[in-house]
């Protein structure tokens, strides 16, 4: 049997009194996209956090690739990692974020190149090398100099897209990475992402693009009130929802 | 929609440059005319007496501005300020990653620091470390409660220029700590999330994303402090080193030429201001990011700035 790319057992999170996350269990394939989707406040960007250890879960196991994430077990105990382990996993996992987060201080190839050469330790000129490589996939070549500013939101999600490719995950993560577009500058990300999806990379992507999700995902759950509802295929669940909340929400937004 | 119309109002052809240039009456701002003969005014009452009153003595002035014993007054202040600033800085920014770090004993320990040495006066402290020998007598190195490397006399260990740099380095720790964190703090937190989630370490995140972004924000207020430092060092007149005060001081006490030495240490002070002033300029210069909206030292000081420059290079952006 193959190590699934994710697998969450019964994962819990509270922020003081308000638990957030109540038991979430998932299973993702290596090479297969799976969307999350539900209304806002349902947990779903928390969860994408707690895979790659952004926020700390408190009950249950977050295993990617079969490593647990951000703990050792030992004998049945669990050890927190050091910093420096959990970097090192995170460097395996991608994410892009909903306000693109460049930095802002760099210019778009000293963004790409920034991680690699510090994490990875790769050399500066290979760095530059695959960076303006991965550029070009995405269209924006002749843009290494341009500082963030200086570039439209879908150029600098393509950007960001492109500086977590760099690290050469395994994973990517997307939490709502169209949410913060102008619309008719979704469609450039959006194809990006789904470039990315044909050429095998496993993703989990938080969205309300349901088109994209009946389009690209292998998998869709759809979350409510820290619980995965219900998943499927696509077309499954937009189309032929069993529970009474989701049939209510695909009601509203489709 | 009356379309057919050849001229609408957003007509396309071009409109020759007479038509745009309007013949109206300016309004007459009375007031600020009222104002400026007024600043006029004065500004010419004072030039006349700065040259014609004779008590001013400007040949003294002119005597003593170059003389050895002030430009010696001069080298120690100008050596106080960048030493202390300089060491105050490092404080300020270990105190602030203390004080925002998640170890509660670590932050509440950068609270009081900042706490006490912002709440006592600076003149206290000088004097205060000036004696602390009445306090601890004997000063040595070694592990609490183990054994002793090395002791020494803590008068002989303190002379006044060690305790004028620990006095104001430590005063100004404080200060720079709070400006150091609110550059942090002002920096977007999506900054530092996208640095962790992309494998950096805490260390990495702080020295290579968020501190070169904060100092942005730190510099300005950072080049006050040091202007108010060089000024500030005049306080160490208490502990009778021979800064440029108090040189001027001593000068003044034996040949009662008050005045006229106030006016060198005065104008040594403008001086250097205007050069950390300049210095500051660059700084901020070099840090703004881009580097498309860049102003001139002259537009800076009369307030002017041209957008011209700007607007292009927004316009180049596309999504705004």
């Amino acid at each position: 049997m193959i190590e699934p790319a994710l697998r969450v057992e019964g994962v819990r999170k509270s922020y003081g009194h308000v638990e957030v996350l109540k038991g979430i269990n998932m299973q993702v394939k290596p090479g297969e996209v799976a969307c999350l989707v539900g209304p806002s406040g349902s947990g779903k960007s928390t969860f994408l956090r707690c895979i790659n250890h952004l926020e700390k879960i408190n009950s249950g196991r977050l295993y990617v690739h079969g490593d647990l994430v951000g703990y050792e077990e030992k004998k049945g105990r669990l050890y927190e990692l050091s910093d420096r382990e959990v970097c090192r996993k995170r460097a395996e996992i991608g994410m892009v974020f909903q306000s693109f987060n460049l930095f802002q201080h760099m210019s778009v190839l000293e963004n790409i190149i920034e991680a690699p050469m510090r994490v990875l330790k790769i050399s500066k000129e290979e760095a530059v090398m695959y960076a303006r490589e991965l550029l070009e996939l995405v269209g924006l070549s002749g843009r290494e100099e341009s500082f963030p500013k200086q570039l439209s939101g879908g150029q600098q999600q393509r950007v960001a897209i492109t500086r977590a490719l760099a690290m050469r995950p395994k994973l990517m993560l997307f939490d709502e990475p169209t949410s913060a577009l102008d619309p008719e500058l979704v469609g450039e990300v959006l194809t990006a992402m789904q470039d990315l999806a044909n050429s095998g990379m496993t993703m989990i992507v938080v969205t309300h693009e349901m088109g994209f999700a009946r389009k690209v995902a292998d998998t869709v759950a759809f979350m409510d009130a820290g619980l995965i509802v219900e998943s499927g295929p696509p077309d499954q669940l937009l189309d032929h929802p069993q529970h009474e909340r989701t049939k209510s929400f695909f009601s509203k937004v489709l | 929609m009356d379309s057919n119309k050849e001229q609408g109002p957003i007509s396309s052809t071009p409109v020759s440059s007479e038509a745009t240039i309007l013949n109206a009456v300016p309004i007459r701002h009375y007031g600020r005319w009222i104002a400026t003969l007024f600043l006029l005014l004065v500004a010419l009452v004072m030039a006349k007496s700065l040259i014609t009153n004779p008590r001013f003595r400007w040949g003294i002035v002119g005597d003593y501005i170059i003389s050895a014993p002030i430009l010696a007054g001069l080298r120690l202040t100008f050596m106080l300020t960048v030493v202390a600033q300089l060491l105050g800085i490092f404080i300020g920014i270990i105190l602030a990653i203390m004080r925002l770090s998640s170890n509660r004993v670590l932050a509440r320990a950068a609270w009081i620091y900042i706490w006490f040495f912002r709440g006592t006066p600076l003149l206290v402290q000088l004097i205060f470390w000036y004696n602390i020998s009445a306090l601890y007598p004997e000063i040595s190195i070694g592990i609490p409660f183990g054994p002793t490397f090395w002791q020494g006399n803590a008068n002989d260990l303190i002379t006044p220029f060690a305790v004028a740099i620990l006095g104001l380095a430590l005063n100004e720790g404080a200060y720079m700590a709070e400006i150091v964190r609110g550059g942090i703090v002002g920096i977007d937190r999506g900054q530092g999330e996208s640095a962790k989630a992309l494998g950096m370490t805490h260390m990495q995140t702080l020295r290579r994303i968020v501190l070169p972004q904060a100092v942005k924000v730190i510099i300005p207020p950072t080049g006050n402090q040091t202007i108010l430092m060089l000024k500030t060092t005049s306080l160490v007149s208490v502990l009778a080193l021979a800064d440029l005060l108090y040189t001027a001081q001593t000068i003044y006490a034996r040949t009662f030429e008050t005045m006229p030495l106030l006016m060198v240490v005065s104008l040594w002070y403008l001086g250097i201001t205007s050069v950390l002033t300049f210095g500051q300029f660059f700084l901020e210069r070099h840090f703004t990011e881009g580097k498309h909206v860049r102003t001139s030292f002259t537009q800076r000081i009369t307030g002017r700035v041209s957008m011209r420059g700007s607007s292009a290079k927004l316009g180049d952006g596309g999504s705004q």
